[in-house]
């Protein structure tokens, strides 16, 4: 049999979507990102809704967000894409409006965008990747470092009494009457892929019956920003990330799950 | 039937807003021009014509709300006074960056810092000059009346998409909350038409996406897109330059001024003819691109020219760059909110240009 007799559309059981591009990803190899892009496109492909999104990308590793997902983009400045996808939803209430954030970006310099837009209950849906360290610019301290945690600003570990606390800004945001749809997922295994883009689904489901803010935190890796391999990076995540970080839907329907 | 109505000066830039079809306002609360937002949600326009109006939590959300509004090309309005402004300078460059269409009005107070709220011009080289970072250009319209508070609403809109750059209307605390009679408009509808090869509207079938960005990483790229906007505002140099004489014909002095300066200075001029003293005026209404050319034409037929500027002397350098040597020029102008009388005007004249 030759192997032009296997590859046939028939045979075929998975395929990317077309709603990534072929651009080669311009994330280090282990990283989350790209399966975070893809399972979002993967949604968007789902849906039928590829005519009808405008995407936000923000400054940090996904910045250039916009050459791998074939939607309709604007790259945003820093923190500000919850305000850019604002005005794009208040102008265009009929589109589904997303960004695309870091921690840096959704969690620090972007905070007042961020809680602002969730309070107002913006119908637009804010995919939100905390891997705990600014990656772009070479592994400082983020908003959400975990205490003692070894970064390049940080390099004796994150010490609470002169550095603050780590940031849990997604259950901040649930706190407020206008998020509808608020989770932590996360993307280091095929089960938790599986979870995350049905999160991802039902946010934009969200928005699709215009209830409110929709924001699902992906906690990810960055293994060249913590100094592992990607699989240690990703032992490293399971160990110390989600016990700070847990996982879990934490609103759902405009209503706190298990007493948060 | 002409439709008068005696309106404010911020009243007259948001009804103008409305009528000339924008689409979004996006603002945020600062004096003197919180005049323009009050009236927005007073008024209502998304029952009038579907104009959406947003308080923003700062004026850094409000200029990226008008960013992404931008980005699909809707007509998208913020405004706001020169602390404000002062934040909006990273969104506002990168508007120009990106190419976007909007207009920005700066209802100038005293500066530096937190300053005053009352009238200032001292904003001249935030506005012409930069103001926020990279090789960019603004292009400015001075209003001087309540008037043109309105009309530049409408100019201001069709020049931002006309070179999808960024207009500032730079106004001032004076004009922004004077009285005056408007001859309004017929409102204009709100847009209809997205360019595909710009606009953010979802991808369509079988068409390519549209990515709007600042961002190119590429050096040699990003000097091509640098030398694409230097082109472009050279034409806007060549094209859109707008100005305004008052009694040059037989003058022998000139003042320079602009915004409510020149309203000051029309005053002065009556004095000064009534004492013998010829004078004109040259008002630019655009400050960037600046009315170097018809300012040189005219000034090898002046004594002297004076400057009147609410500020410590911004304009007098392009004054001074477009007549080069040869004319006497000075500065005249009042500081930190402070507005020179007509009388003040006229002495200072005298003095710097007449006796020395």
């Amino acid at each position: 049999m030759d192997i032009k007799d296997i590859i046939k559309p028939e045979n075929l059981v998975y395929q990317k979507t077309p709603l990534m591009t072929d651009k080669p990803l311009s994330y280090c190899p282990g990283c989350g990102h790209g399966t975070a892009h893809r399972i979002l496109m993967e949604v968007i492909e789902e849906m039928g809704i590829q005519s009808e999104t405008i995407g936000v990308a923000p400054v940090g590793c996904s910045v250039l967000a916009y050459d791998f997902m074939n939607v309709d983009m604007v790259g945003a400045s820093h923190g500000r894409a919850p305000a850019v996808a604002t005005g794009i939803k208040r102008c265009w209430p009929e589109k589904f409006v997303y960004t695309y954030q870091g921690d840096g970006d959704l969690a620090a310099i972007g905070t007042a965008e961020t809680i602002h837009a969730c309070n107002r209950g913006e119908n637009i849906t804010i995919i939100f990747i905390n891997n705990g360290i600014y990656g772009m610019t070479g592994g400082q301290m983020a908003p959400t470092t975990l205490k003692g945690m070894k970064t390049s600003t940080s390099p004796y570990g994150r010490d609470i009494e002169t550095m603050g606390n780590p940031l849990k800004m997604t259950e901040l945001v649930a706190q407020l009457p206008g998020t509808c749809y608020v989770t932590r997922q996360s993307v280091h295994s095929p089960r938790n892929v599986r979870r995350a883009k049905k999160a991802i689904r039902t946010a934009f489901e969200s928005q699709k019956g215009k209830k409110g803010t929709s924001l699902v935190e992906i906690v990810s890796n960055c293994n060249s920003g913590w100094k592992l391999e990607p699989v240690a990076a990703n032992d490293w995540m399971v160990e110390n990330m989600f016990p700070f970080f847990p996982l879990g839907d934490i609103k759902v329907d405009g209503k706190l799950v298990n007493n948060q | 039937m002409k439709e008068l109505k005696l309106m404010k000066g911020n009243e007259a830039a948001a009804e103008g807003a409305i009528r000339a079809g924008a689409d979004g306002y996006f603002g945020y609360p600062i004096t003197p021009q919180s005049e323009v937002m009050e009236y927005l949600m007073a008024e209502q326009p998304e029952k009038r014509t579907g104009m959406v109006v947003l308080q923003a939590e700062s004026e850094l959300a409000a200029i990226n709300m008008v960013y992404g509004a931008a980005s699909t090309g809707k007509k998208a309005m913020t405004s706001s006074s020169s602390p404000g402004i002062s934040l909006m300078q990273e969104g506002i460059s990168y508007l120009a960056g990106a190419e976007l269409p909007c207009l920005i009005l700066n209802v100038v107070r005293g500066g530096p810092g937190l300053g005053t709220i009352q009238p200032s011009q001292a904003d001249y080289f935030q506005s012409t000059k930069g103001g926020g970072h990279g090789d960019y250009r603004l292009i400015v319209l001075a209003p001087s009346s309540v008037q043109e508070m309105f009309d530049f609403a409408f100019l201001g809109f069709d020049l931002a998409f006309k070179y999808r750059n960024p207009v500032l209307m730079l106004s001032d605390g004076l004009i922004g909350q004077m009285m005056e009679k408007v001859e309004l408009r017929e409102q204009l509808p709100r847009t209809t038409y997205f360019d595909r090869s710009w606009t953010l509207t979802g991808k369509p079938d079988g068409q390519e996406r549209n990515i709007v960005t600042s961002l190119d990483l590429d050096a040699s790229r990003q000097e091509v897109h640098n030398q694409h906007l230097q082109e472009k505002y050279r034409k806007c140099q060549a094209n859109e330059v707008r100005y305004e004489l008052l009694n040059t014909e037989d003058a022998e002095y000139l003042f320079v001024a602009y915004g409510s300066s020149a309203r000051i200075c029309q005053k002065a001029i009556q004095l000064g003819r009534e004492e013998g003293i010829k004078i004109g005026l040259l008002r630019p209404i655009t400050l960037w691109p600046y009315p170097a050319k018809p300012l040189a034409e005219l000034a090898p037929g002046m004594k002297g020219i004076l400057s009147v500027e609410q500020s410590a002397g911004q304009m007098v350098e392009d004054v001074r760059l477009s007549v080069g040597c040869g004319v006497h020029i000075e500065h005249f102008g009042r500081m930190g909110g402070m507005i020179p009388t007509p009388e003040e005007v006229l002495e200072n004249l005298k003095k710097l240009l007449i006796t020395k």
